[in-house]
């Protein structure tokens, strides 16, 4: 993995899945604590679940700043938060999408295609020199992804934070 | 209709306003008393108000309101109530609900806010209250709806009061006041339905207490490390039970004086930075701290790894995230003090039918030891000379009926109190620990005479902080609350001054008040009070005497005192609770502490 890539993952990320009741002021409520506590937030992602009372939100949080267990308890002790799960990355399915403005010339252009279909991206609009691609797929496989078209010229990208839900047994149950 | 709606006389489906709605559920809360001070925003709900039960206290600033609330609370047990208008007196609101915040105090705020239309717009008398106030209440809400507002009110006050107390706040737009509603009072299963994620621990894991009771046993200098939780779980008779029982040592923290009696022989009194020598020492030497609602709070520990570094930890508390966020215990147990010290005590008994305590009278002798080694102690005035401060509190401690509730401000005068007086009952002691609000002790005694009007009321206050919040005194003057305030006045800002003499070689930067301004004499007259100065030790009983026959209107003793008194012992900020500063006049006796 390319140490130099701000979104590679790091023993020190964790991810964390928080059900929340779905009002208005949640979310300031969970940045905020983090903010007062000195936390670092790496990445979040939220939306309504299925039931549209309550929302997920998946924060990845940066350990080296305090201790998982102290953020876990801090978070539990907002009154909308209804469940914490902590996800570990091997017991759970991780997702992430990206979009990109890449710089090609019409020659590069094909090359860059290429790549989008190995990696089963879409192309989201074309233009004279450049084109918008998307990728949707495990954050590893992203950092693999951008790494690849950096040698092009990455204009502009931006990528939604990880989504994850934990893994599903495969051995019957009894 | 629940029952209680019954009784009241209070139809469901019956329309009437927001201003109304929350009246009527202040009183189904069965809110006897509220401090407030109306404006814009807040004006409809003070109307229905002339015609409820509930007595309204009219504060001269909205931060009396809050601090008063916290002293009803405080004495009461049951949440303080403060209303006050949107914008200025939502963040006058903000000192008190802090100071609530980080002493667990159960208080409902209520705020007016700008129409519901408004909000956003950088309306008159417009701010963010719900924002400002977030970091610092358990809970808070704004109601965009009048049909919401009996929930949010019901929520209010079962999330202040339940779990780990504190403040909350319903912040209401002017227009859900105004706006009707049908009446409808929400039943606790609604109550709890609408709080899926609250769900306060109260009984302890047995497991857990069975292992603490095991370690309790076993130890062989142990020490009961008793906090404010003790106190908010109504646990004080639990408490004397469990160190009655295995004869251990007991140091109460500030939030905790008066949980365990000072004049108990196992009592050490209070740990930490002026705490007793023989407290903080016991606390180093123990190996097991079984603390219970205490938060390790840096004014007890110290600098934390030097902080009872042979001590395994049993901590009790009801919030999970005080486990571990300072010291990692070695028996976490989630719990209410007063369930857990119940359980506590059987599961000891239960061992004790085949087991033997550790005999620790070893330990207790050489505790006994430090306390008679390293009494508190001060340089007594000499004839004619300046009065001491801790002398005027003896007096005024000596002369207290009985269970007078004392209060104080915070600095020196706070520390002093706090060592010299004799808290024999549990909620007699009201001051800010946590925040540390200068300013706290006038409202907050007034407060606490509402909340117990029975009992005799003193605020020990120094000259600095009656200076932030004396115009109060009119407010209970005017409300006939007979507070009684005595000013340890060194015409210094005294903790910060004993600082800069000791830390900062002497450069006395920006602490020296006035000798003569204001005349607090003439100020408290004003005021409505009695005022009475004292500068001789020959003054004092009588000066005490006349305060304590008064009892129609608020009196105010002016007490001149010493401003190069110091507060001893002391552990200087960041160093080892090992490094504590004796009285001068007991340094020579250093090595009895090792």
């Amino acid at each position: 993995m390319n140490t130099a890539n701000p979104y590679g993952s790091t023993p020190t990320h964790h991810m964390l899945s928080v059900l929340v009741q779905n009002k208005p002021g949640v979310l300031a409520r969970v940045a905020s604590l983090f903010a007062r506590r000195g936390y670092n937030i790496f990445s979040l992602a939220v939306a309504p679940t299925d039931d549209p009372e309550f929302s997920r939100i998946s924060i990845v949080v940066d350990v080296e700043s305090a201790p998982l267990e102290q953020i876990v308890k801090q978070l539990f002790k907002l009154i909308e938060v209804v469940r914490i799960s902590e996800l570990d990355p091997r017991r759970s399915v991780e997702r992430e999408l990206m979009v990109a403005t890449v710089r090609v010339t019409p020659e590069q252009r094909g090359q860059v295609v290429e790549l989008a279909n190995i990696f089963e991206g879409k192309i989201l609009s074309v233009g004279q020199d450049a084109i918008i691609l998307s990728m949707d797929g495990s954050p590893e496989k992203l950092d693999d992804f951008s790494d690849l078209l950096r040698q092009y010229g990455i204009i502009e990208s931006q990528r939604t934070g990880r989504v994850a839900l934990p893994k599903l047994d495969r051995a019957a149950k009894n | 209709m629940t029952s209680k709606d019954h009784m009241k006389g209070h139809k469901a489906g019956e329309t009437i306003t927001g201003a109304q709605a929350l009246i009527r559920a202040l009183e189904m809360e069965n809110v006897d008393v509220m401090f407030g001070l109306p404006g814009g925003c807040i004006l409809p709900a003070y109307d229905p108000l002339i015609e409820s039960p509930i007595r309204h206290i009219l504060v001269r600033h909205e931060q009396g309101a809050g601090h008063m609330a916290e002293g009803y609370a405080h004495v009461t047990g049951r949440p303080g109530v403060a209303m006050v208008t949107s914008g200025p007196a939502a963040t006058n609101m903000v000192t008190p609900l802090c100071d609530a915040y980080m002493d667990s105090i159960p208080m409902v705020a209520i705020t007016g806010q700008v129409g519901t239309s408004a909000i956003g717009t950088d309306a008159f008398q417009e701010c963010d209250t719900v924002g400002i106030t977030r970091s610092i209440t358990k809970h808070n809400d704004l109601v965009m709806s009048a049909d919401d507002l009996p929930l949010a009110i019901r929520q209010a006050f079962h999330i202040a009061t339940t779990g780990r107390p504190g403040p909350t706040l319903v912040d209401i737009p002017k227009d859900v006041l105004t706006n009707s509603m049908k009446w409808h009072w929400p039943t606790d299963d609604e109550v709890a339905d609408s709080l899926p994620g609250y769900k306060p621990v109260s009984k302890g894991h047995p497991r857990m207490i069975k292992e603490a009771a095991q370690l309790i046993l076993k130890a062989q200098q142990p020490i009961l490390y008793v906090g404010g939780g003790v106190l908010k779980a109504r646990a004080a008779s639990a408490l004397r039970e469990l160190a009655e029982l295995t004869g251990i040592p007991v140091v109460t923290t500030l939030m905790a004086r008066g949980a365990f009696p000072d004049d108990h022989p196992l009592c050490l009194g209070m740990p930490g930075m002026h705490g007793t020598a023989a407290a903080v020492t016991a606390m180093q030497k123990s190996d097991l701290l079984i603390a219970l609602g205490s938060r390790f709070d840096d004014r007890v520990t110290g600098r934390v790894n030097s902080f009872a570094p042979h001590a395994k930890i049993i901590h009790v508390d009801i919030d999970p995230a005080e486990q571990g966020k300072v010291r990692k215990p070695d028996v976490p147990i989630v719990g209410d003090c007063r369930l857990v010290i119940e359980e506590m005590i059987k599961a000891i008994n239960d061992l004790l039918a085949d087991q033997k305590q550790v005999d620790i009278t070893p330990w207790r002798s050489r505790v006994s030891g430090w306390q008679e080694q390293f009494p508190l102690t001060y340089e007594p005035s000499e004839e004619g000379g300046v009065l001491k401060p801790q002398y005027c509190l003896e007096q005024l401690r000596d002369a207290a009926p009985e269970g007078t509730i004392l209060v104080s401000g915070v600095g020196q005068h706070q520390m002093w109190s706090s060592q010299y007086w004799k808290f024999n009952e549990p909620y007699t002691w009201v001051n800010s620990g946590g925040l540390g609000t200068m300013g706290f002790s006038v409202p907050a005694a007034i407060g606490a005479k509402v909340g117990r009007p029975d009992k005799t009321v003193w605020a020990v206050d120094g000259d600095g902080c009656f200076q932030m919040t004396a115009q109060e005194l009119v407010t209970a003057s005017l409300e006939r609350i007979p507070v009684k305030i005595a000013i340890l006045n060194n015409s210094y800002l005294g903790m910060v001054r004993q600082w800069q003499e000791m830390f900062y070689e002497e450069r006395y930067s920006e602490v020296y008040l006035s000798q003569d301004t204001p005349n607090y004499v003439k100020w408290a007259e004003a005021m409505g009070c009695v005022g009475i100065r004292v500068d001789d030790e020959s003054e004092v009983a009588s000066a005490i005497d006349k305060a304590n026959s008064i009892n129609d209107r608020p009196v105010v003793v002016d007490f001149r005192v010493d401003a190069g008194e110091k507060v001893f012992p002391m552990v200087a900020a960041g160093q080892s609770n090992d490094d504590l500063m004796l009285h001068p006049s007991q340094n020579s006796r250093r090595e009895f502490l090792r």
